[in-house]
């Protein structure tokens, strides 16, 4: 030190190299398998490149060696975090394609299970979002909740994450009746109990504050050139939701209000997701309300199996059973692109069949992609212990983004 | 339409503003499946691109996704969705090229661009000219090769395990315990396009060859059937069912 002191001309005139350092991908607040290389001068990110890919599963190609039902379970397994929004964005592409009519109960118990997902993915990014800006406490409140919504998912579909309960034409099985009681119950006490707890300790917490009000800052030019959407695009302040602008299933039967930030800043995003999660209630409680008895799949039996105690007494019944589950669908030629409003934001696929029986290409819009992109440009000029707290408040689940 | 996917309402006059903006860089615009899809030239990208944003209104690009099609020339057909904020409308744009002829990048226009370009390339080995930083972005460090192409093999070349002996991570060729099983449930008579195992003859083949029958066999009579006085009487006796002895003295 006094070495350096020495040979230095005058202390302003010292002499300090740029250096780098590489973050994850085996770090707790890389949110899974993300590699930063930043670029530091001093404790100021002077650049960031982020590398991606060290999930890479080829999903798309395996969908192109797959019939339509055989890809839809690895949709669950991309956004493993929201899986019954991943496999929604599938089965309305397909059945856009096929111009397949889906009986109203189904789309009600698909609302349901989407908002149902929302909170489930909110809760998750909540939670770590707080724990990568230093509090432990409210996480543990809000796994409770998750908890609770695996709970929910086991009993409507058998599996706590991985549900492949949505399909083209509906959902898969009906819920019980007992199920949709315990829903309700819990929208009424335990979760907002649990959830209204757990913010309370964060939102107006004076650390959470300094943490993320007025860091990366996003002005709404840029949120619309770097191709942001879902809560990104409404913390810059743009009020734009594809659940209210582009309505599927019955959505425009709800009524929701969409929350959109004023600065812009990470601690908007973070309240964005906060407020989403209590308009996501809000509509369950409507779906809730408002469900119809009915059928829960099309009785299109050129799409959708056939129940299983009309396949003991029908010929017809157990043929096209047999035919669906070895053969599959075969979907017109054409090419649609369907995004709808995943908890992280616009979710796309761009389907493209051939008229055969397996898809002939499927792209999947990750939200992640072009959120993570634009980290460099949020990080830039702020300190190393911030990009925690951006890159929790971007959301990013790597089964989504490196596909 | 009776589907429910998101309702995305074409307004009055659209096809024929942007066919009018984009003029003689059009090749073709069609509305299908409730989209409208518009085919331009390659070369004319970022001149498009301009107009539809400041022109048309289509602020942000949200996808760029490419398709093989190996029996095309060119092959390779690049797809651009565009959403309106504004217009609430969206329009995919569709160019193709092929190995060697690269696309004019869109960064300059939309940042987004720049990993969605990346992902393109590294799939399919579309080159952009105009992206600064065209690297591979999904695939391993070191990778060969353009997975999404339609020869590309699902198991791929390469497999990665640990070598105890050189105590560290390498490559080898991949081999598959099993062969690789892609089975195909199209029924024949509905359009395969494959000779069925046994049906060599009845094709194309040697069988075709010989002319068809002088005269076509028929059987006026019945006696041509083989049918008769004798058949008859022996096919309406009755078969005699002796109870099965069983031993059983009871």
């Amino acid at each position: 030190m006094t070495m350096q002191q020495d040979l230095a001309p005058t202390t302003g005139d010292e002499v300090i190299q740029n250096y780098t350092i590489n973050f994850g991908p085996q770090h707790p607040a890389a949110h899974g398998v993300l590699r930063l290389v930043m670029e530091l001068d001093g404790e100021i990110v002077e650049r960031l490149d982020p590398h991606i890919g060290l999930l890479h599963r080829g999903t798309e190609k395996l969908i192109e060696y797959k019939t339509y039902l055989q890809a839809l379970p690895y949709f669950d397994r991309l956004d493993y975090a929201s899986p019954m929004a991943m496999e929604y964005s599938y089965v309305l592409a397909i059945e856009k394609l096929l111009d397949l009519e889906v009986p109203l109960r189904a789309q009600y118990l698909r609302v349901l299970f989407a908002e149902l997902t929302r909170i489930k993915n909110h809760t998750l990014n909540i939670a770590h979002h707080i724990i990568d800006v230093g509090a432990m406490t409210p996480p543990l409140w809000l796994y409770e909740i998750r908890e609770d919504i695996m709970g929910f998912y086991e009993r409507a579909s058998g599996a706590r994450m991985h549900a492949a309960w949505f399909r083209p034409g509906g959902v898969h099985q009906d819920v019980p009746l007992k199920l949709l009681t315990d829903i309700a119950d819990w929208l009424d006490d335990r979760m907002p109990s649990l959830f209204e707890d757990a913010m309370s300790l964060v939102v107006d917490n004076r650390i959470f504050k300094q943490r993320n009000v007025d860091i990366a800052i996003v002005s709404k030019e840029d949120a619309i050139k770097w191709g942001f959407s879902g809560p990104m695009i409404r913390g810059a302040g743009i009020p734009w939701d594809i659940r209210k602008s582009q309505p599927y299933d019955v959505y425009d039967r709800m009524e929701f209000d969409i929350p959109v930030g004023t600065r812009g800043d990470c601690y908007d995003r973070f309240m964005v997701r906060v407020e989403e999660v209590r308009q996501s209630i809000c509509i369950m409680k409507q779906c809730l309300q408002n469900m119809p008895e009915g059928p829960v799949c099309t009785d299109d039996r050129k799409v959708a199996p056939p129940k299983r105690a009309e396949m003991k007494q029908s010929m017809e019944a157990l043929i096209h059973h047999f035919k669906l589950y070895t053969e599959g669908f075969k979907v017109p030629a054409g090419s649609v692109y369907v995004a709808t409003e995943s908890p992280k934001g616009e979710f796309g696929v761009y389907l493209v069949a051939d008229g055969s029986n397996k898809p002939y290409r499927c792209k999947i819009r990750p939200t992640a992609f072009s959120h993570l992109q634009a980290m460099d440009f949020m990080t830039r000029g702020h300190m190393l212990a911030d990009t925690t707290a951006i890159l929790g408040a971007l959301d990013i689940v790597f089964g989504e983004c490196d596909r | 339409m009776t589907h429910s996917a998101p309702l995305i309402q074409t307004p009055d006059g659209t096809i024929e503003a942007i066919s009018y903006t984009l003029g003689k860089h059009m090749v073709s615009i069609e509305e299908a499946n409730g989209e409208v899809a518009v085919h331009i030239h390659r070369d004319a990208l970022g001149e498009c691109m301009f107009k539809l944003r400041d022109h048309c209104a289509y602020q942000q690009l949200m996808e760029i996704a490419g398709v093989d099609w190996p029996d095309r020339e060119p092959r390779f057909e690049i797809v651009y969705c565009l959403l309106s904020l504004t217009k609430n409308h969206r329009i995919r744009v569709h160019l193709t090229t092929n190995e060697d002829q690269p696309v004019p990048s869109v960064t300059s226009i939309w940042p987004v661009a720049g990993w969605l370009e990346r992902e393109v390339f590294d799939m399919y080995g579309v080159l952009f000219s105009g992206n600064a930083d065209l690297r591979r972005i999904l695939t391993d460090y070191g990778f060969s090769g353009h997975p999404q192409r339609k020869d590309f093999p699902l198991s791929g070349y390469v497999e990665l395990r640990y070598s105890e002996e050189e105590k560290r991570v390498k490559y080898e060729p991949a081999q598959l315990a099993q062969d690789f099983r892609n089975f195909d449930f199209l029924s024949p008579w509905e359009g395969a396009d494959y000779v069925l195992p046994g049906d060599e003859k009845t094709g194309e083949g040697a069988g075709n060859d010989a002319p068809p029958p002088a005269t076509p066999k028929t059987s006026d009579t019945a006696a041509q059937t083989g049918a008769g006085k004798a058949t008859n009487t022996e096919a309406v006796k009755r078969s005699v069912h002796k109870p099965k002895s069983t031993g059983d003295k009871a």
